[in-house]
C-alpha cells in the first residue's frame, strides 16, 4: 500500500549548519507517529519542511505519492497536510468562536463549499464551530479574545483550526508544551479523540514520553539531524541510542547514576 | 450592527437624495466633494482594517481623475456616468499593476513605497505639458444620463450623482466584507502564518484590496474631477492629497461603511468654515483634533457613536 | 564636458544640504524607530528664524561674519527649542506605539507646526541671499560656480564627519549605537534610554534646522518649503536605509545627483526620477542600500 506521507533523502543545510541529513521514512495512512529528540535535533526542521516552511535543500517529501518539496504553505495546506504550532497561532484580537468560525469559513470557501461572495458570519456555521470547540473541551471559552486565553485552551484552538479543513495528515507541533502537567493528558486525549474518528494520520512532536508511549503507534527519533531509532513505541523507547541521545541515560550512566528514566 | 448597516443605508441614501432638492448649492458641492472624498476614505478603510496604511491614495485618486479629465478634454466623451465608470476603472488599473509590488510590504514600507509610487505620478504631471502640468485640465460641462442639467442644477446633479455612486460603493464594500474572504482582514493583521495555514494566499488578497480601494478611489477622483470642472497636480497626486485622506479616515474611525462618509462630511464642513474664518489656524486645529483621537480614541469618532448606542 | 562638470557641481550641492536633513531624519529614526514627518518643520524653522535674524543683522547694519555665525547658531537654538517642545512635550507620551502611528502623530504635530510658522511669519516669502552674494563665485568656462554652494558642501561635509566621529569615536556615540541595535538590552545594562531618545532628537532637530538654515540664502523662504523638503528626505533616507547615517549620505548622493543629471538633461523626469529611484531601492531591497534591517515579507 502506498504510503501517505514519504521522505526520500532529505537534507536541510542552513550554510554551515547541517538541520538534517539524509532523512527517508515512509508512513502509511492512519498511523499515529511521536516524533522525538532533544531540541536542535532536526524535529522541527523536519517538520517545517514537510508543511512547507522551509525547502529542503536536497531530496524529495512526497504525499500521496505526489511530490511535495518545496511547495509553500498555502499549497500544501490545501492539498491536505496541516500542522499546528508549538507556539499556538490564533488571531489574537478576535474571539475563540470568531476564530474557528473563520478557520471553517474558509476551509468551506476552499472546499468550494461557499461561493465568493457568500457571507462568513452564518447562523449555520456558528453552530458548527460551537460544536467543533465543545468537542475540545473548549467550548466554555467561546467568547473569549483569543489572546487572554490559558496557554492550553489556545494550543487546543490552534490544533482545531489545523484540522478545519478536514485533512487527510496533521503535524502537531509540541501540542502539550507549556501546559501544566495535570493538562497534558487531557489536552491530548481531547485532541487525539478529535482526530481519531476521523481516521487521519498524525504526526506529533513530543518531549513527554509519557505521552508518546500512550497515543503513538510508532516512534521517529531524532538526533543531530537524522533518525537514530523508527519502530513501536517500546521498541524505540528502549533502544540504546535514544536512551543515550534522547532520554538523557548517558549522563546519567557515566556518572554512575543507573536510573532508568530522566 | 452589520445587519442594521444594510437595511440602514436605504432609507439614508433616500433621505440623502431628497435632501437635495433643498440643500443650498454651496452645501450641495460641499457635500459633493465630501462624498468623492469619503469613497477615497471607504478604500483606506478596507485596508486599514487589514492593518495597512497607504500613504498614497492620491495615485488612484489622480489615475481617475486625469483619466476622466482627458477623455473629456480630448476624447470628446461628455457622459458623467461613462467618465465615472472609467476613473473607477483606472484606479483599479492602476492598483492591480502597482499591487504586484505594494503587496509584498507591511507596515512602514508598504506606507513609504505606496508614497513614492504616488509622487512619481505627480512628478510626471507637473512635468507633462499635454497633461496641462502645473496648471492642470479644465473640464467641459458633462452631461447625466444624457441630460443636460443646465446651470441651476449642475450642482444637484453632480450631488445626486456622487450619492448614489456611495450608496452603490458602500453596499459592495459592506458585502465584500462580510464575505468569507472579506473577513480575512483583521486575521491578516493579527497573524498571517495563520491565514497561510488556512491555505490562502495573504498577498493575493492584500493585492484583491488594494485593487478595491484603487478603484474607490478612482471613482472619487473621476466624480472630483467632473464636478469641480478642474484638475491640477497640487490637488489631486501630491502627497498632502494622501494624507488628507489618511487623516478623515483616523478622525472617522474603520467601524462601518456609513463613518467614511459621515466623517468626510463633516471634515469639509469644518474645513469651509475654518479656512474662511481662521485660515492660520485650520492646520493647527485639524492637527491637534488628530492627535486627541489618536492618542485618545483610537476607534475614531465613529465609536463614540457605538459606544453610546450600545450603552443605551 | 562642461554639462558633466555642471551635473557634478549641481548634484553635489543638492547632495549636500538634502545629507544634512536627511542625517537628521535617519538618526531619529534609527535611535527611537519614528520616521518624523515634523522634520519638515525644523528645516522650515531653521530657514525662517536664520532668515529673519540675517535680515535683523543686517538691518542693524552689522558685520556680515554675524550672518555667517547665525546660520551656525539658529539651528542649534531651533533644534533645541522645537526639538525639546516636540519629544518632551508629546514624544514622550506616545513611545512603544506602532511605527506606522508614530508617523501619523509625527504627521500632526507637523499640521500644528506648520500653522505656527504661519502665525508668527505670515505667507510672505522672505529672502536673505546676501550671504551668498556676498561670497561671490567663480568660472569654471563658461559655468559660475557660487562659492557660498561651496562652502555649504563644506559645511555638510564637516557635519557628517563630526556625526561619524560622534558615533564611531565617543563614548556617548557606543552607547547611541547600542540603543540603535538593541534597545531593551542597552536598558537592562544601564543605559539611560529615556535620556539617549532626547539627546538624540534634539541632535536630530538642530541637523534639520541647519539644513533650512543653509539652504535659506539659496532659495525664497516660503511657508511650503517644508511640505516639499520632507518627502525628498524620506526618498533619501529610504534609499540609502533607515537609520544608517552612512545610508543617508548615499542615499543623498544619488538623489541629488540623479536630480541634476535630470534637469540637464531630461528636465521632464526632474521631480519624479528621485521617487523613481526611491520605488527601485525599496522594491529590490527594502532594507535600503546600507542597513541590515530586513523588511517584512510573506
Amino acid at each position: 500500500m502506498q504510503a501517505i506521507l514519504s521522505a526520500e533523502k532529505v537534507s536541510k543545510s542552513f550554510g554551515q549548519v547541517t538541520a538534517a541529513r539524509d532523512i527517508s521514512m515512509e508512513i502509511p495512512a492512519g498511523q499515529t507517529v511521536g516524533i522525538i529528540g532533544a531540541n536542535g535535533a532536526g524535529k522541527t526542521t523536519f517538520v517545517n519542511m514537510i508543511t512547507g516552511y522551509l525547502t529542503p535543500s536536497s531530496g524529495r517529501i512526497r504525499f500521496q505519492g505526489r511530490d511535495i518539496t518545496g511547495l509553500g504553505p498555502k499549497a500544501i495546506t490545501r492539498l491536505g497536510v496541516c500542522r499546528s504550532f508549538q507556539i499556538a497561532q490564533v488571531f489574537p484580537t478576535l474571539t475563540a468562536l470568531e476564530n474557528m468560525v473563520t478557520a471553517l469559513g474558509v476551509a468551506d470557501r476552499l472546499a468550494g463549499r461557499a461561493g465568493l461572495l457568500a457571507p462568513l458570519r452564518q447562523p449555520e456555521r456558528r453552530q458548527r464551530a460551537l460544536e467543533t470547540l465543545s468537542h475540545y473541551g473548549i467550548a466554555d471559552y467561546a467568547g473569549r479574545r483569543a489572546d487572554v486565553l490559558p496557554q492550553g485552551v489556545r494550543k487546543l484552538l490552534d490544533i482545531a483550526m489545523a484540522v478545519a479543513s478536514e485533512p487527510k495528515v496533521v503535524l502537531l507541533d509540541e501540542p502539550t508544551s507549556g501546559v501544566s502537567v495535570e493538562e497534558k493528558f487531557t489536552i491530548m486525549d481531547a485532541v487525539m479523540r478529535g482526530l481519531g474518528e476521523r481516521s487521519i494520520t498524525v504526526l506529533f512532536v513530543e518531549h513527554d514520553m509519557d505521552i508518546v508511549q500512550r497515543y503513538a503507534d510508532r516512534v521517529l527519533a531524532f538526533y543531530d539531524g537524522t533518525i537514530i531509532a523508527d519502530g513501536p513505541p517500546e521498541e524505540a523507547l528502549a533502544s540504546q541510542d535514544v536512551r543515550d541521545y534522547v532520554i538523557g541515560d548517558f549522563q546519567l550512566r557515566h556518572a554512575g547514576e543507573g536510573q532508568a528514566h530522566a | 450592527m452589520q445587519q442594521a448597516v444594510l437595511t440602514k443605508l436605504g432609507p439614508i441614501t433616500l433621505a440623502l437624495l431628497a435632501a437635495g432638492f433643498v440643500l443650498p448649492e454651496w452645501l450641495a458641492s460641499l457635500a459633493t466633494v465630501a462624498f468623492a472624498k469619503g469613497l477615497v476614505v471607504l478604500g483606506l478603510m478596507v485596508l486599514w482594517r487589514a492593518g495597512l496604511v497607504s500613504f498614497g491614495q492620491a495615485l488612484y485618486f489622480a489615475g481617475g481623475a486625469y483619466a476622466a479629465g482627458l477623455l473629456a478634454r480630448d476624447g470628446g466623451v461628455q457622459e458623467a456616468v461613462i467618465l465615472a465608470l472609467v476613473g473607477t476603472a483606472a484606479g483599479a488599473l492602476l492598483a492591480y499593476i502597482a499591487g504586484f509590488l505594494l503587496a509584498r510590504y507591511r507596515e512602514i514600507f508598504f506606507a513609504m513605497l505606496s508614497l513614492a509610487f504616488s509622487m512619481i505620478l505627480y512628478g510626471i504631471l507637473v512635468k507633462n505639458a499635454e497633461l496641462g502640468s502645473t496648471d492642470g485640465i479644465g473640464l467641459p460641462q458633462v452631461s447625466f444620463l444624457g441630460i443636460d442639467p443646465g446651470n441651476e442644477a449642475r450642482s444637484l446633479a453632480n450631488y445626486l450623482l456622487v450619492v448614489v455612486a456611495s450608496f452603490l460603493a458602500a453596499v459592495a464594500v459592506e458585502a465584500y466584507l462580510r464575505s468569507i474572504p472579506g473577513s480575512l482582514a483583521e486575521p491578516i493583521r493579527d497573524n498571517e502564518v495563520r491565514v497561510e495555514y488556512l491555505g490562502l494566499s495573504v498577498k493575493n488578497l492584500i493585492h484583491a484590496k488594494l485593487v478595491l480601494a484603487g478603484a474607490l478611489a478612482g471613482l472619487g477622483g473621476a466624480i472630483t474631477a467632473f464636478s469641480i470642472g478642474h484638475i491640477d497636480p497640487d490637488a489631486t497626486a501630491f502627497w498632502t492629497v494622501s494624507g488628507g485622506f489618511v487623516f478623515i479616515t483616523i478622525l472617522a474611525g474603520t467601524g462601518s461603511v456609513l463613518a467614511p462618509f459621515v466623517g468626510a462630511l463633516l471634515f469639509e464642513l469644518v474645513r469651509s468654515y475654518a479656512v474662511q474664518y481662521a485660515p492660520e489656524l485650520w492646520q493647527m486645529i485639524l492637527g491637534a483634533a488628530l492627535l486627541a483621537v489618536i492618542m485618545f480614541l483610537p476607534g475614531g469618532l465613529w465609536s463614540l457613536f457605538t459606544r453610546r448606542a450600545r450603552e443605551s | 564636458m562642461l554639462t558633466a562638470f555642471a551635473i557634478f557641481m549641481d548634484g553635489l550641492v543638492y547632495a549636500a544640504w538634502v545629507f544634512v536633513v536627511a542625517l537628521g531624519l535617519t538618526l531619529i529614526f534609527g535611535v527611537m524607530k519614528i520616521l518624523n514627518v515634523t522634520h519638515g518643520a525644523f528645516f522650515a524653522f531653521g530657514a525662517y528664524g536664520t532668515a529673519t535674524m540675517i535680515g535683523v543683522v543686517l538691518a542693524g547694519d552689522g558685520d556680515l561674519v554675524w550672518a555667517f555665525l547665525l546660520m551656525l547658531l539658529m539651528p542649534v537654538v531651533i533644534g533645541t527649542l522645537l526639538g525639546l517642545l516636540l519629544e518632551r512635550g508629546l514624544l514622550n507620551f506616545a513611545y512603544g506605539r506602532d511605527e506606522v502611528v508614530m508617523v501619523l502623530i509625527t504627521y500632526a504635530s507637523f499640521l500644528i507646526f506648520e500653522d505656527v510658522l504661519l502665525l508668527i511669519w505670515g505667507t510672505d516669502a522672505y529672502f536673505a541671499y546676501q550671504p551668498m552674494v556676498v561670497l561671490g563665485n567663480f568660472s569654471v568656462g563658461r559655468l559660475f560656480i557660487s562659492n557660498y554652494d561651496l562652502a555649504l558642501v563644506g559645511v555638510a561635509g564637516v557635519t557628517g564627519l563630526a556625526t561619524w566621529w560622534g558615533i564611531n569615536r565617543t563614548r556617548w556615540g557606543h552607547i547611541v549605537t547600542a540603543v540603535i541595535h538593541d534597545r531593551e538590552m542597552a536598558s537592562a545594562l544601564g543605559v539611560n534610554v529615556a535620556r539617549v531618545f532626547t539627546v538624540t532628537f534634539v541632535i536630530g532637530a538642530i541637523l534639520g534646522a541647519l539644513g533650512g538654515a543653509i539652504t535659506a540664502p539659496k532659495i525664497s523662504v516660503t511657508p511650503g518649503i517644508g511640505i516639499e523638503v520632507i518627502v525628498v528626505s524620506f526618498a533619501v533616507v529610504a534609499i540609502g536605509g533607515m537609520g544608517a547615517i552612512g545610508g543617508a549620505l548615499l542615499g543623498a548622493l544619488l538623489v541629488g545627483f540623479a536630480r541634476a543629471a535630470a534637469v540637464h538633461l531630461l528636465p521632464e523626469v526632474e521631480l519624479f526620477v528621485i521617487y523613481a529611484v526611491m520605488a527601485l531601492v525599496l522594491a529590490i531591497r527594502p532594507e535600503g542600500l546600507f542597513t541590515r534591517i530586513a523588511a517584512r515579507r510573506i
